[in-house]
């Protein structure tokens, strides 16, 4: 045995106060977390969802109602907080969608299973739906 | 684990539902895909402002509500089962797991009534 790597910490048992700082996951790892993130996201914001098309379809006057809330706001909610909402929807299912059009590649084709395949994929769905959170977002925000 | 598995040490979870699921999961995503680019292309397509009459008349057409409404319980589906993974993965205590697990239930079929309430209204 020549030229040994260093040992590498181990984790049997992570806990959250002592080694989630410290515990780095690669890049496949937090595509993961972020999927259910994504996932959970996008279920706690269900209501806000249907709220969305119930107002925007109802009637020409409801079609009013919802797009001034994003700009002055509903009630007491600013219209801010509406768009701040709908960008963490944006992001949500942009992520969940490249993150599962990922899954859906690596079952057509089992080939892809390396840990090179899982990192490049990994990166391309960080890189896809982040670039199109911000196109979007800052649509969403009126910086063009 | 215990060899016993009946009264309180009864294992809850493995009724062989995996692979059903992991289909599910992957049907009814594909659908919510198609929904996706069915509706959006129809706005991209369009022409200026999206207008009102242009918004309901992409819902208007029987056809789409019949899409549409199985788009809605594909999104509750495909929901139930991640949602149900995660409080098997996160919470081991039966009785917490089995409250949000119902409470989850009656978030998505209230969600999914509302969306065909406002479908047959257009």
């Amino acid at each position: 045995m020549t030229d040994q790597a260093k040992p590498r910490p181990e984790f049997r048992n992570i806990n959250i106060f002592k080694d989630v700082r410290t515990y780095r996951l690669p890049v496949a790892a937090k595509v993961s977390i972020l999927h259910r993130i994504s996932g959970m996201i996008m279920f706690v914001l269900l209501p806000f969802v249907f709220w969305m098309f119930d107002t925007s379809l109802s009637s020409e006057i409801s079609f009013a109602t919802f797009k001034s809330a994003f700009n002055e706001g509903l009630g007491f909610i600013p219209g801010w907080f509406i768009k701040l909402a709908t960008l963490g929807l944006i992001w949500g299912y942009l992520h969940h969608l490249c993150a599962g059009v990922r899954h859906i590649m690596i079952d057509m084709n089992h080939e892809r299973i390396t840990k090179q395949w899982g990192a490049s994929s990994a990166v391309t769905v960080l890189v896809v739906s982040i670039g199109l959170t911000v196109v979007l977002g800052a649509k969403l925000f009126g910086l063009y | 684990m215990s060899s016993v598995n009946y009264g309180t040490k009864r294992i809850v979870t493995g009724a062989h539902y995996g692979a059903r699921d992991w289909l599910v999961q992957r049907a009814t995503a594909v659908l919510i895909v198609v929904f996706t680019v069915v509706v959006l292309a129809q706005l991209l397509f369009s022409k200026g402002a999206i207008s009102y009459e242009l918004w309901a008349g992409i819902f208007a057409p029987q056809w789409m509500k019949f899409i549409t409404a199985s788009v809605i319980v594909s999104m509750l589906w495909h929901a139930w089962v991640g949602v149900r993974n995660v409080w098997m993965d996160y919470v081991p205590a039966a009785g917490l797991r089995f409250t949000l697990q119902v409470l989850t239930i009656v978030w998505l079929v209230g969600c999914g009534a509302w969306g065909f309430e406002v479908l047959w209204r257009v």
